[in-house]
C-alpha cells in the first residue's frame, strides 16, 4: 500500500470527524464515548489503531476477533470469573447425577438446636424439613442460570432489533420505538414483574416463563445503546459507501452495522445474564418467581431468612452463590468490555 | 524582511526555549511505546520553528511534554528549560505561573478544545484573570479586544456565545486570543489548522500571524503540512519515528534536503511552479510501529536509498554543511542531497523541472535563522501554500464537504451568525 | 429552551397516558378480585354481583379504563376489596416510603459523586481499585440479600453489644412511641438507618462507576487540556472545568434510575417490615387488590415521569447546547 502525506491528512481528518460526530451523540446524552485525540496516541500500534475505527471491515474482522480473544484471556480476573462460573453452571447441571441427595430428598436429619449444620454428609447442612441443602442450592443454581441465560438471550435480541431499527431508520420508527421504550421504563420494573410473576406463579411457577416474563421487559437498556451505536454509525462513511453500491437496508444494517455493533451488545449480555439473576432471585425471594416444588436461590434465601441467625447455613449458602455468581458475570462482562474497547471505561445509559 | 517578526532579526539573544535529549514512552498493554526517542532544538525569541512529520512521528507528544501536559502513564526524560528554568517534572502548581503566560497553545482540535459550558468570554476573561490582576469587567474589554485582533466580528456581542455558537475556525480563533491572553513569549500550536476547511486554514493562520505580531511571540508550528510551514516558518524540524532526521532554516529544508524522508515528503506535494506534468511521487510503505526494541534507521524499509548499514546502525544528526546549522540523519545525506527529487521518481518519467528548481535554489552563503529574504522566499516555499489548497480540493473535497455539513448541523444557527456583521 | 420543555413536558404526559393504560390493562388481566368471594360458598350470589357491579367489573375495558383514570386524576383511586378506599392509605403509605426514599438518594448521590471523582483523579491507584471493587461488590449484591445480611449479622450483633436495641430491624418507628419530636427522633433514626444504608449501598455503585468514566473522559478532554495550558489552578481545572462537565450525564443516570430505586423500596421495605408504599403494593399483589396495584403504578409511573422531566430541566440548564438548542 502506498501512502501519501495527503492520505495521512485525510486519515487525520477522517479520524477527527468520527470523533466529533460521537460526541454530537454525546451531547443529546446519549453516549459519552469520544475518545479523545490525545488517548489513541500512547497506543498508535498499528494493531489497535485498525480495531479503533472500524473504516475497513472486510479484512479485518477476523483478525479484530482473534485480538478481542486475546486480550480477554490476557485478563486474569475475567479468566477466572469465567472459570467459576462455568464450574458452578456444570456442577449445578450435573448434580442430579453425582450427588447423593436429590432436591426433593428427605434426608433422616432435620434443622434444630444444635443439629443439621454442615458436616461431610450434608457439606450445607439440611433444612428445618430434611432437605440436602446442598442439593438445593445445586438445584436453585441450576434453575438461576438458566433462567439468566433465557432472559440474556430474549432481551438481547428484542433489543437490538428495536434499537436497530430505530437508529437506523430515525424519523418516526424512532420516536415510536423509543417512546415506547420510555414508558417501559417509566413504571419500576420489579413492580411490573412483580405483578406478571404473580399471574404466571398462578399458572406454572417454572423457570421457563419467569424467564421469558424478564426477558421481554428488561430489554430497554440495549434498545438504547444499540440505537446510539446505530445512530454514530450509520453515518460513517463505509456506510455510505454501500448504499452507493446499492445495498438494501437490510443488508446494510445485517452485514455492516451490526458487526460494528456486536461489541458493546456482547458486553451487556453478559450485563444483563447478572441483571437477570438479580431480578429472578428477587421475584422469587419474594414468592412471585419460581414456585414449590421447583426452588431457585432466591426461593431458598426467603426459607432461610427467618432463621438465619440460629441455622446460618440454611441462609448464607445459597446467598453467597448468588452474591458469587453475579459477582462472576459482572467480572466476566467487565473483562469483555476490556477486550473489546481498552480504552473505553464503562458507560451505562 | 521576515513577515511576521520585526523584532525576530534585531536580537539573537539566548534561546528562550531549549529541549534537551526529550524522550517520552508510554507503557502499554502492548509493550512501551517509544513515542519521542530523543529530540534537541532551541527556540529563540521571535522565531518560527516548524516541526514537521507523519501522524504518530512524536510531534504531537513533544508539544504536550514540553507544556507537561502529557497523561500520566507518559514516562519523560530528558530537559525543557523555559529562560534556563526547568519545566520537566514539575507538579501542576509549579507550573501555573508558566502556562499561559511564558508558554501558551493552540490545540489542533477547535471543535473540542474550548469548554462547551461557558461562554467565551468567560473562558478568555478566566485566562487573563489567572495571570493578571484585572477585574472582571477590564478582563470582559480585554477579551473584546483580543477577540477583534483574531478577526471575530462583531466581538461585543459574540463574547458572550457559546462554543458551539460558533464554526470551527471561529472558535479556533477564540482559542488564539486565550493563547495570547497574556503576552506569552512562546507559543506552541499543534496542528492549529488541521481540522479545518481549507479555506478558512488560511483565515486561522492569518490570525495566528496578527497574533504573532501583536505579541511578538516566538512560535513552535506543529504540522503534518508543508505548504502551512513554507508560509510561515524560519526554520524546520523534521521528525520521523520519534526523532529529529533532518533540522534547518527553511530554504535548507525546502531547495536543499539531504534526508530521503524530507525529500519523500516534498515529492509527495503538488506544486505550482511546475508546468503540471508532474506526477506526485509518494512514500511507499508506513510509518514503523513505535513498540518496542528497533535496529537501524527507522525510514530504512521505505527508503530507496536504504543499504545495509542503515539496517544495522541508526545514523546520528550530522551536519550537512559546515558554515550552517542544516543537520541530517542520513548515512547517504550526500547523495540524497545530490539525487534530489529523483529519489522518489520511480514512477515518474519526468524529474526535470523540480529537480532545476532545487538546484537552482538560493546558495547556502550564511542565512541566519529567521532571515529570509523576501525575493527568495516568493517563488520559493512561499507557492506551496497555494499548492496546498489545490491538494486538499482535490483528493480532500468529499472529506471537507462532510466536516462543513458536521459543523453546521451541530450548531444550527452558527452559520447564519458568523456572516452576519 | 421554552420550545424544549414543551416538548419534554408533551412526551413526559403522552408517556404517562401509555403507562397508565398499559398498567391498568395489566392488572386486568391479571385474574379475578373477587375470586374469593366467588369460591366462598356463603356468599349469596347476589352479593357477588352487586361487588361486581360497585367495582365496574361488568363493563368493558375501556370504559372502565376510562372510569378509573378520571376518577383517579381527582385523586380518587376507588376502593380496595376489603371496601375502604385507597387514596388514604395510598399518601400514608408514599409518606413513609419518601421519608426513607429521599434521604437515601441524596446521600448516594454525593458518596457516588465523592467516590467517582476520586476514583478518576488517583486512576489506577489503590484508592481507585478498593473502590472499583467495592463497586462491582455491592453491584453484585441483590437489595434482599444486603438487607438481610445488615439486619441479621450486622444489626443484631450490634445491639447485643451494646446491650439495649439502638438498631432498629422491624417497622419505621416503634409504636409505643410518645414525647416530642426531639424524644422520638433517636427512634426514627435507629429506624431508618439500616433501610437508608441499604438503598444507598445498592444504588450508589452504578452510579460511581459512571461519574468515574465520565470524570476520566473530561479529564482527558481537550478543553481541560487548555484549561491546564491556561495556567490555572489545579483545583480550578478539577471543578470548573472537569466536574462541572462530568456532571451534566450523570443528571440522566440518575433521574432514569430513579424507577431503580423505588424498585429497591419495594424489597427494603419488605425486609424491614415498613409500611411503605412498596410493602403495601406487595400485599396488594398477593391478594389481587387491583385498586392498590393500580394505584401504585400509576403513582410510581407519575414520579418517574416527573423526575425524568426534572432531568430534563436540569440538563438544559447545565448544558448550554441545550439550552439555546
Amino acid at each position: 500500500m502506498e501512502y501519501s502525506i495527503h492520505e495521512f491528512a485525510m486519515a487525520e481528518r477522517r479520524k477527527i470527524l468520527a470523533d466529533t460526530r460521537s460526541s454530537k451523540t454525546g451531547a443529546a446524552g446519549e453516549n459519552p464515548k469520544r475518545r479523545s485525540r490525545f488517548s489513541r496516541l500512547p497506543r498508535a500500534g498499528a494493531e489497535t489503531r485498525h480495531l479503533g475505527d472500524e473504516h475497513g471491515l472486510s479484512g479485518e474482522v477476523k483478525k479484530q476477533w482473534q485480538i478481542v480473544f486475546g486480550r480477554f484471556i490476557r485478563q486474569p480476573r475475567a479468566m477466572v470469573s469465567l472459570g467459576i462460573f462455568a464450574l458452578l453452571g456444570i456442577s449445578s447441571a450435573l448434580a442430579g447425577v453425582f450427588w447423593h441427595y436429590s432436591y426433593t430428598d428427605l434426608t433422616n436429619q432435620i434443622a434444630t438446636f444444635g443439629q443439621g449444620s454442615p458436616s461431610l454428609q450434608h457439606p450445607f447442612g439440611v433444612d428445618p424439613i430434611g432437605h440436602d441443602v446442598f442439593a438445593q442450592v445445586m438445584q436453585g443454581t441450576k434453575e438461576d442460570v438458566q433462567t439468566a441465560l433465557l432472559v440474556a438471550c430474549i432481551s438481547t435480541l428484542i433489543g437490538t432489533t428495536i434499537g436497530a431499527l430505530a437508529g437506523y431508520f430515525r424519523s418516526w420508527v424512532d420516536t415510536v420505538l423509543m417512546r415506547f421504550t420510555d414508558f417501559i421504563l417509566a413504571v419500576p420494573l420489579l413492580a411490573v414483574l412483580a405483578v406478571l410473576g404473580n399471574l404466571a406463579a398462578k399458572q406454572s411457577g417454572s423457570w421457563f416463563w419467569v424467564a421469558i416474563i424478564i426477558g421481554v421487559l428488561s430489554w430497554t437498556y440495549v434498545a438504547r445503546l444499540v440505537r446510539a451505536d446505530f445512530l454514530s454509525l450509520r453515518e460513517r462513511e463505509f456506510v455510505e459507501a454501500a448504499r452507493a453500491i446499492g445495498a438494501s437496508n437490510r443488508r446494510i444494517i445485517v452485514r455492516h452495522l451490526l458487526p460494528n455493533a456486536l461489541g458493546p451488545i456482547i458486553v451487556n449480555a453478559t450485563l444483563t445474564v447478572a441483571n437477570a439473576i438479580i431480578l429472578e432471585s428477587t421475584l422469587s425471594f419474594l414468592g412471585l418467581g419460581i414456585q414449590p416444588p421447583d426452588v431457585s436461590l432466591g426461593s431458598l434465601v426467603a426459607a432461610g431468612e427467618g432463621d438465619a441467625t440460629t441455622f446460618w447455613w440454611l441462609f448464607v449458602f445459597p446467598a453467597s452463590f448468588i452474591v458469587l455468581m453475579i459477582l462472576c458475570v459482572n467480572f466476566i462482562g467487565d473483562g469483555l468490555r476490556e477486550a473489546f474497547d481498552p480504552r473505553r471505561t464503562r458507560v451505562r445509559v | 524582511m521576515n513577515p511576521i517578526h520585526p523584532l525576530a532579526s534585531l536580537d539573537p539573544r539566548a534561546p528562550l526555549l531549549s529541549v534537551e535529549g526529550l524522550e517520552v514512552n508510554f507503557r502499554t498493554a502492548e509493550g512501551t511505546v517509544k513515542a519521542v526517542r530523543g529530540i534537541d532544538f532551541e527556540l529563540k525569541p521571535g522565531e518560527v520553528l516548524g516541526i514537521v512529520g507523519e501522524s504518530g512521528s512524536g510531534k504531537s507528544v513533544t508539544a504536550m511534554a514540553t507544556m507537561g501536559l502529557l497523561p500520566r502513564s507518559a514516562r519523560v526524560k530528558g530537559s525543557v528549560r523555559f529562560r534556563g528554568e526547568e519545566l520537566l517534572h514539575r507538579r501542576e502548581k509549579q507550573l501555573m505561573p508558566f502556562r499561559g503566560k511564558a508558554i501558551s497553545m493552540i490545540f489542533q482540535d477547535p471543535m473540542t478544545s474550548l469548554n462547551p459550558v461557558y461562554s467565551v468570554g468567560w473562558q478568555i476573561v478566566e485566562a487573563i484573570q489567572a495571570h493578571q490582576d484585572v477585574s472582571k469587567e477590564e478582563a470582559l474589554k480585554i477579551a473584546i479586544e483580543l477577540l477583534r485582533k483574531v478577526g471575530i466580528p462583531n466581538p461585543e456581542d459574540r463574547v458572550a456565545n457559546y462554543p458551539h455558537e460558533f464554526s470551527g475556525g471561529m472558535r479556533q480563533r477564540v482559542v488564539i486570543a486565550i493563547a495570547i491572553a497574556n503576552d506569552p513569549e512562546v507559543i506552541l500550536a499543534d496542528e492549529p489548522t488541521t481540522a479545518l476547511d481549507v479555506t478558512v486554514q488560511a483565515q486561522v493562520l492569518e490570525a495566528l500571524r496578527a497574533a504573532l505580531v501583536s505579541t511578538h511571540a516566538a512560535l513552535l508550528l506543529i504540522t503534518h503540512d508543508l505548504g502551512v510551514i513554507a508560509g510561515i516558518a524560519d526554520r524546520v524540524l523534521v521528525m520521523y519515528a520519534g526523532r529529529p532526521v533532518e533540522i534547518g532554516t527553511v530554504d535548507e529544508i525546502f531547495y536543499n534536503p539531504s534526508m530521503p524522508y524530507t525529500l519523500g515528503l516534498l515529492g509527495s506535494l503538488p506544486r505550482v511552479d511546475t508546468d503540471g506534468t508532474e506526477r506526485l511521487r509518494p512514500i511507499p510503505g508506513s510509518p514503523p510501529s513505535m513498540i518496542g526494541e528497533s535496529k537501524g534507521c527507522p525510514f530504512a524499509p521505505r527508503c530507496p536509498l536504504a543499504a545495509d548499514i542503515c539496517r544495522e546502525i541508526e545514523p546520528e544528526l550530522t551536519q550537512v554543511s559546515a558554515a550552517t546549522g542544516h543537520l541530517a540523519a542520513c548515512h547517504f545525506a550526500k547523495e540524497a542531497n545530490d539525487r534530489g527529487a529523483s529519489l522518489f521518481a520511480a514512477t515518474s518519467a519526468d524529474i526535470g523541472t523540480t529537480a532545476g528548481v532545487q538546484h537552482g535554489g538560493p546558495p547556502e552563503s550564511g542565512l541566519a535563522y529567521g532571515q529570509g529574504p523576501d525575493e527568495l522566499r516568493a517563488p520559493g516555499p512561499g507557492n506551496y501554500v497555494l499548492a496546498e489548497g489545490f491538494s486538499l480540493a482535490g483528493p480532500g473535497g468529499y472529506e471537507t464537504a462532510a466536516e462543513e455539513e458536521d459543523g453546521t448541523a451541530d450548531t444550527g444557527s452558527s452559520d447564519g451568525k458568523e456572516t452576519t456583521p | 429552551m421554552l420550545s424544549y420543555l414543551l416538548r419534554r413536558l408533551f412526551a413526559s404526559v403522552i408517556i404517562l397516558i401509555l403507562s397508565s393504560i398499559l398498567v391498568f390493562t395489566m392488572v386486568a388481566f391479571s385474574g379475578d378480585p373477587l375470586a374469593s368471594l366467588r369460591l366462598n360458598p356463603k356468599t349469596p350470589p347476589s352479593v357477588y354481583a352487586l361487588r361486581r357491579a360497585e367495582l365496574h367489573l361488568n363493563n368493558p375495558l375501556p370504559q372502565r379504563y376510562w372510569i378509573w383514570v378520571t376518577h383517579a386524576i381527582r385523586g380518587d383511586f376507588g376502593l380496595t376489596i376489603g371496601n375502604q378506599p385507597v387514596a388514604p392509605q395510598l399518601w400514608s403509605h408514599l409518606l413513609v416510603t419518601f421519608q426513607m426514599v429521599i434521604i437515601a438518594t441524596v446521600i448516594a448521590i454525593f458518596v457516588a459523586i465523592a467516590v467517582g471523582v476520586f476514583s478518576a483523579i488517583r486512576q489506577g491507584r489503590p484508592f481507585d481499585s478498593g473502590a472499583a471493587f467495592t463497586n462491582y461488590l455491592f453491584i453484585s449484591v441483590p437489595v434482599f440479600v444486603l438487607g438481610l445480611i445488615l439486619k441479621e449479622f450486622v444489626a443484631i450483633p450490634v445491639n447485643n453489644a451494646i446491650g439495649h436495641t439502638v438498631i432498629y430491624t422491624i417497622g419505621q418507628q416503634s409504636s409505643n412511641l410518645s414525647g416530642g419530636f426531639f424524644e422520638r427522633l433517636p427512634n426514627y433514626a435507629g429506624h431508618t438507618i439500616l433501610p437508608v444504608l441499604t438503598l444507598i449501598l445498592v444504588s450508589y455503585p452504578s452510579w460511581a462507576i459512571y461519574q468515574r468514566s465520565s470524570m476520566l473522559e473530561a479529564l482527558d478532554s481537550d478543553y481541560v487540556r487548555l484549561a491546564r495550558a491556561k495556567g490555572l489552578s489545579p483545583r480550578r481545572v478539577l471543578i470548573r472545568h472537569t466536574l462541572r462537565n462530568a456532571l451534566i450525564p450523570i443528571t440522566t443516570v440518575i433521574a432514569l434510575d430513579f424507577a431503580g430505586v423505588l424498585g429497591g423500596a419495594i424489597l427494603v421495605e419488605e425486609v424491614f417490615s415498613w409500611q411503605g408504599i412498596g410493602f403495601w403494593f406487595l400485599q396488594g399483589i398477593l391478594v389481587l387488590d387491583f385498586n392498590v396495584v393500580q394505584a401504585y403504578l400509576l403513582v410510581t409511573a407519575f414520579f418517574v415521569v416527573s423526575f425524568n422531566f426534572i432531568a430534563d430541566v436540569l440538563y438544559g440548564v447545565l448544558d448550554p447546547r441545550i439550552r439555546y438548542g
